[in-house]
C-alpha cells in the first residue's frame, strides 16, 4: 500500500510506474469523445487491469467543457482519486487551467498549438500535430473532429504501452456491426501511433502491463444495472419523466424492456411505460399500478422527488407498493444537475407531510444497484408500501467494474394479497386490519370476483374496514400499526455490510457510492498506523448492527456527501445515548468522493 | 299483498346490488342526483361491478364514488391527480371499467395538466365532471369553470372567463364529449351508458348544482338557471348491444352512432340539427353558446376510431397485473448472454 507522499517521489523519480495512474481528458461536450474514452478504459481492462471511468461533464447539450477521468489501478481500487497524471489536454478553453492543476512530474500530451510547454515545465510534455494527423485521416471536416479523438487514443496507446490488438477489440465492440466506423476509427488510430512511434521519446514513468485481475469481470453504470434489477424483478408498469442524471436508468431500462419482454408466442409486450408529463403524474401512475397490482416503478432525481411528496405520503397511508429511484445529483432547487450528491438521505426518509417514514434502500456498488432493485420491489410487495432507492449520479452515470451479476435465487413473491378462493377460504376481509401481528395488512385487486374483494382506498383517515373515519382511536390506531409495520422492516431490509478490525477504536460509517473511497481509506489509515472497521448501511430503517457497531467503537465517523451529515443526524436521532461518538465527515463539492478526503480528515480528527 | 321480487338486470343482479354508502353530501345536492344515475345506468348495463374501479380525486363531488358500487374497488386520490392514478390502473389492468368522478375544481383548477395529459393519452375509462363553478369542500370559492359575470353569495364578482372543458377536451382529441344537466336524468344516463361502451377517454361536463354555495340568483350554476336555460341539441337515446331492437324512425330524423361494443345512440333531432361527428362544427357550437349565453346539452362530439391508450401499449389480453413470474423474468440464460456483452 502505497501513501499519497510516496506516490509522488515515485512520479518524481526514473522508475517506471506499472498499472497505478489516472488519465484525464479534457474536451468539449458534444464532440464525441465519449466513444474514445470509452476505447481507452476498454483496451486496459481488456488487458486484465483494474479500470473505473467517470466523466465530469456540464448540464449542456455541446460546447462546454467535459473531462473523462479513467482510472487505472493494480490493487483494484476503484473510487475517484483526485490526483491526474497523465493529462490529454484537447480543450483550448481549459487547458491552461488544466495544466496549472497538474502536480509536479505529471504528463500531458496536448496539440501542439496549444504551447501548453510554456505554462508548465515541471510537467512531461507530449506535443502533436492533432490537425495535420486528422486531415490524413479523413476529407470529411466533420469526421476529422470525431478522428482527432482516436487519433489521442493512438498516442496514448502507444505512450502506455497499450497492445493494439485489444484496441481493435474495444473499437469492435464499440462499434458493434458498423464495419465502415471501425476501419476509420481504427486508422486514426494507427495514425496517431504511428506518429508518436516515430517522434515523440518516452520520458515519463507510467506503462500497463498486462494482468489477470479483470477476468470475468463486466463494466457497467449504475443506472444500467439498476435497469437489470428491475427488468429480473418483473417490472410491468414504468412510468417516468426525464430528468439528469436518472433519465439513463428508465432509458435503459426501455431498451432491455424490448429486447426481452416481448412474450414470444403472443408478440405482445409484458410491460407498459409510460414517458409522464411531470413527477406528480410519474408517481401517481406507478402508485395506481401498484394498486391494481403491477410491478410499478419510477425513476427521478432531486427536483422530481421534491414534487412526488404529496403522493408518497399518500403511498405510506393508504399502503401502496411500488418503487421509487433517486440518482441524487447536487443541490436544492437546479443545483448542479450533473454533479453528484447524496443529500436526498432525510427528505427522502420522510418524504411527505405528516408522520410518514419511508424504506430506503442504499447501494453501494453497480452489483448492489442490481441486487437491490430487486429486492426493493419485494419489499414495496410485502410491506405495501413505496420503497425508495437513492443511487447517486456518480454510482448511477459512470462506469465502474463489478463481478457479473447473479440471477435471483427466490421466485418473485407478491406479499399478502388474496384471491377469490383465499377470500372464500377465510371467509372476511378487512383491508387494514393487522391479522398475523406484524403489521402488515391484507390486500385484494381490483377485478377480483368474490362479493368480499372490494374496498375503498383513501388519503383521508379509515379504519381497519378502510371506511372512513375521524375518530381519534381510528386514527391512533392506525398511525401505531403503521410504525409497528415500519417495525418489522428492519428485520428485512437488507442488512449493513461489516468488515471488523480486530482492536480498532476508530469505526467508519458510510453508504452508496462512498463505498470505494472508503475502502480505499482504510488502507492507506491503516498505512498510517490507523486501524480502522467499517460498516457500510445499505437501508434505512436501521438495524440492530447499527447500534453495536456504535458502541463497540470510541470514535465513529459517518462519512457522506451532503454538507449537513444528514446520516449523522439520522443516527443520532435514534440513538441519541451514543450521539457523542459520532464524528462527520463531509463531502459535497458535486465531485465523487476520493479516498485521500477521507484519510485526511480522520487523520486530523485523530491527533487533536 | 304480495311484494314482487326485485327487477334484474342481465346478469341476475338487482338495483341495490350497485349501491353504496349512504351519500353524506348537502340534502339536495346535484352531485347525488349524479350519483343515482350511475347507479341506473350500472345497474341497466348489467356490468358486473367486480370489474369495475371507481377512482375520484378530492372535493364533494370526489366523494361521490363511495355511494355507488360498493363492490367495485374504490380509489380516492389526492386533489387533482386522480388521472394519473386512472392511467396506471389502466395500464396494470385494462380489463376493469373505469369510471372516475371529479369536480370542476378538481379538473379544471388544480388537476388541469393531469386532465389534459389523460384525454391526450386516451386512457380508456368513463370521466365525469361534477361542475358546480365552485368549491364546494372549501366552502364556495370560484372555480375555474365559473362563468364571467357569474357572483358568489358574497356578492364577488367573477372577473376571468370559464375553461370550457368539453372544448378543451375535444381540442385534445378526445372521441367522446359530452355535456349534461343533474337534473336530467334521462339525457344523463343515455350518455353515462353510451360513455361505456366508448374505447377511450368519455368526458361528461355535468352541471351539478351547489346548493349550498351556488345555487342562488346571478349564479350560472344553480338549478333555476340550468333548468331554464337547457337547451338539448337532440333527443338521445342508448341502444345496448344486447338489445337490438328497430324502431322506425320518420327518414331523416334520427342519427345513429355505432359505438366500439355494438351499441348504438341515437340521436333525434331538434331545431338545432346537430351532427356530433365533425370536431369543428362542435367547437363552433360550444364557442357560439359561450357569446350567446346558451347552456347546450347532449352528445358534443364523438369519434369511435381513434385508438386508445391500451392498444398502443401493445399489452396481450391478460392483465400486467397478474402475469406469472414465466411471463415477467427472462430467464438464466438471458442474463447470462447480458453479463457476456459487458465483460
Ligand atoms: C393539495 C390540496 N390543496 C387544497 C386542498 C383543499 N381542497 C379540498 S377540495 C377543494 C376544491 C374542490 O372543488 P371541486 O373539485 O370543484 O369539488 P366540489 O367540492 O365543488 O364538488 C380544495 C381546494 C386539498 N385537498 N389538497
Ligand atoms: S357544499 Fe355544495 S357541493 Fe358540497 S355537498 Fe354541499 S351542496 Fe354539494
Ligand atoms: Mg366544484
Amino acid at each position: 500500500m502505497k501513501t499519497l507522499v510516496a506516490d509522488s517521489k515515485e512520479k518524481l523519480g526514473k522508475g517506471k510506474i506499472v498499472n497505478d495512474f489516472s488519465i484525464q481528458v479534457a474536451t468539449v461536450n458534444g464532440s464525441g469523445s465519449q466513444s474514445s474514452n470509452n476505447v481507452l478504459m476498454r483496451s486496459i481492462f481488456q488487458m486484465g487491469i483494474p479500470v473505473s471511468g467517470k466523466n465530469l461533464f456540464p448540464s449542456n447539450i455541446a460546447g462546454l467543457p467535459t473531462w473523462f477521468t479513467i482510472r487505472v489501478n493494480k490493487d483494484g481500487y476503484i473510487a475517484r482519486k483526485a490526483e491526474i497524471d497523465i493529462l490529454v489536454a484537447m480543450n483550448p478553453q481549459t487547458a491552461i487551467d488544466d495544466v496549472k492543476a497538474l502536480t509536479p512530474g505529471s504528463v500531458c500530451v496536448s496539440p501542439v498549438e496549444l504551447k501548453l510547454d510554456a505554462i508548465r515545465s515541471d510537467v512531461k510534455h507530449y506535443q502533436v500535430p492533432f490537425s495535420e494527423l486528422a486531415a490524413k485521416a479523413s476529407d470529411n471536416l466533420k469526421l476529422r473532429k470525431l478522428l482527432t479523438n482516436m487519433i489521442y487514443v493512438g498516442v496514448v496507446a502507444e505512450l502506455l504501452n497499450i497492445s493494439h490488438p485489444e484496441i481493435e477489440n474495444a473499437i469492435t465492440k464499440q462499434f458493434e456491426g458498423k464495419a465502415k466506423a471501425i476501419d476509420l476509427n481504427l486508422n486514426a488510430v494507427k495514425l496517431g501511433r504511428e506518429w508518436a512511434k516515430e517522434n515523440l521519446k518516452k520520458e515519463d514513468a507510467y506503462t500497463v502491463e498486462p494482468m489477470d485481475k479483470t477476468q470475468g469481470k463486466i463494466i457497467i453504470d449504475g443506472n444500467a444495472a439498476a435497469a437489470l434489477g428491475c427488468l429480473f424483478a418483473g417490472v410491468t408498469v414504468v412510468s417516468w419523466y426525464p430528468i439528469t442524471p436518472s433519465s439513463s436508468l428508465c432509458e435503459q431500462l426501455i431498451d432491455y424492456l424490448k429486447e426481452y419482454r416481448i412474450d414470444k408466442e403472443t408478440g405482445k409486450a409484458t410491460f407498459a411505460v409510460v414517458q409522464a408529463e411531470d413527477e406528480l403524474a410519474a408517481i401517481g401512475m406507478s402508485l395506481g399500478a401498484g394498486w391494481a397490482g403491477a410491478r410499478s416503478m419510477t425513476s427521478t432525481s432531486g427536483p422530481g422527488i421534491s414534487l412526488m411528496s404529496e403522493f408518497a405520503g399518500y403511498g405510506y397511508f393508504t399502503e401502496i407498493p411500488t418503487v421509487v429511484f433517486d440518482v441524487q445529483r447536487v443541490g436544492p432547487s437546479t443545483g448542479m444537475p450533473t454533479r453528484t450528491s447524496q443529500a436526498d438521505l432525510t427528505s427522502t426518509y420522510m418524504l411527505s407531510h405528516g408522520d410518514t417514514k419511508h424504506i430506503i434502500l442504499l447501494p453501494g456498488s453497480v452489483s448492489e444497484c442490481y441486487e437491490l432493485s430487486l429486492e426493493a420491489f419485494e419489499l414495496a410487495e410485502k410491506f405495501q408500501t413505496p420503497v425508495f432507492v437513492l443511487t447517486d449520479l456518480d454510482l448511477g452515470m459512470n462506469n465502474w467494474m463489478s463481478d457479473p451479476f447473479e440471477y435471483p435465487t427466490k421466485p418473485i413473491n407478491r406479499g399478502k394479497v388474496l384471491d377469490a378462493a383465499a377470500l372464500e377460504k377465510a371467509g372476511k376481509f378487512e383491508r387494514y386490519k393487522d391479522v398475523d401481528g406484524d403489521g402488515i395488512p391484507y390486500r385484494t385487486l381490483p377485478g377480483t370476483d368474490h362479493p368480499l374483494a372490494a374496498y375503498f382506498t383513501r388519503g383521508s383517515g379509515h379504519t381497519e374496514k378502510a371506511t372512513y373515519t375521524e375518530k381519534p382511536e381510528d386514527y391512533v390506531n392506525l398511525m401505531n400499526r403503521l410504525e409497528k409495520k415500519f417495525n418489522t422492516a428492519r428485520q428485512f431490509v437488507p442488512k449493513p455490510i461489516l468488515s471488523q478490525s480486530k482492536d480498532a477504536k476508530v469505526g467508519i460509517i458510510a453508504f452508496g457510492s462512498s463505498h470505494f473511497a472508503v475502502e480505499e481509506s482504510r488502507d492507506e489509515l491503516k498505512a498510517a498506523g490507523i486501524n480502522s472497521s467499517y460498516l457500510r448501511i445499505r437501508a434505512l430503517p436501521f438495524t440492530d448492527e447499527l447500534k453495536k457497531f456504535v458502541t463497540d467503537h470510541e470514535r465513529v465517523y459517518v462519512v457522506e456527501q451532503n454538507r449537513d451529515g444528514q446520516m449523522r443526524d439520522l443516527i443520532a436521532l435514534e440513538m441519541p445515548e451514543l450521539a457523542t461518538k459520532l464524528r462527520s465527515i463531509r463531502h459535497y463539492d458535486g465531485l465523487p468522493l476520493d479516498a485521500s478526503f477521507v484519510t485526511e480528515a480522520v487523520i486530523r480528527e485523530e491527533k487533536k | 299483498m304480495t311484494t314482487s321480487a326485485p327487477k334484474t338486470n342481465r346478469i341476475g343482479l338487482t338495483l341495490a346490488d350497485y349501491k353504496g354508502s349512504p351519500s353524506t353530501l348537502c340534502d339536495g345536492c346535484g352531485h347525488d342526483a349524479i350519483t343515482s344515475q350511475i347507479i341506473k345506468s350500472f345497474f341497466e348495463l348489467g356490468l358486473s361491478p367486480h370489474q369495475v374501479a371507481k377512482l375520484s380525486g378530492i372535493g364533494c363531488s370526489s366523494k361521490t364514488p363511495a355511494y355507488f358500487l360498493n363492490q367495485a374497488h374504490g380509489f380516492n386520490a389526492v386533489h387533482g391527480r386522480m388521472p394519473s392514478i386512472a392511467t396506471g390502473v389502466s395500464m396494470a389492468n385494462h380489463n376493469l371499467t373505469m369510471i372516475a368522478v371529479s369536480g370542476d375544481g378538481d379538473t379544471a383548477s388544480i388537476g388541469l395538466g393531469q386532465f389534459c395529459h389523460l384525454v391526450r393519452r386516451n386512457v380508456p375509462m368513463i370521466y365525469i365532471v361534477e361542475n358546480n363553478g365552485v368549491y364546494g369542500l372549501t366552502k364556495g370559492q370560484f372555480s375555474a369553470t365559473a362563468d364571467l359575470g357569474s357572483k358568489l353569495k358574497t356578492g364577488v364578482l367573477n372577473e376571468l372567463p370559464p375553461i370550457d372543458l368539453c372544448g378543451l377536451a375535444i381540442e385534445l382529441g378526445c372521441g367522446f364529449v359530452g355535456r349534461s344537466f343533474a337534473g336530467d336524468p334521462k339525457q344523463l344516463t343515455a350518455l353515462i351508458k353510451a360513455a361505456a361502451s366508448h374505447k377511450g377517454t368519455a368526458v361528461l361536463d355535468v352541471i351539478s348544482p351547489c346548493v349550498t354555495f351556488n345555487n342562488h340568483e346571478g349564479s350560472t350554476k344553480s338549478y333555476k338557471y340550468a333548468k331554464e336555460m337547457e337547451t338539448p341539441l337532440h333527443e338521445l337515446g342508448y341502444i345496448p348491444f344486447f338489445e337490438q331492437i328497430n324502431v322506425e324512425y320518420e327518414p331523416g330524423s334520427v342519427q345513429e352512432v355505432e359505438l366500439h361494443d355494438g351499441s348504438k345512440i341515437t340521436l333525434k333531432k331538434t331545431e338545432h340539427d346537430y351532427d356530433p361527428t365533425c370536431a369543428i362544427n362542435a367547437m363552433k357550437t360550444i364557442k357560439q353558446a359561450h357569446i350567446d349565453k346558451q347552456f347546450l346539452t347532449g352528445l358534443l362530439y364523438i369519434d369511435e376510431q381513434k385508438p386508445d391508450f391500451t392498444s398502443l401499449l401493445r399489452v396481450g389480453e391478460a392483465p400486467l397485473a397478474t402475469l406469472p413470474e414465466e411471463k415477467t423474468r427472462p430467464s438464466k440464460e438471458v442474463l447470462k448472454e447480458i453479463m457476456e456483452a459487458l465483460m
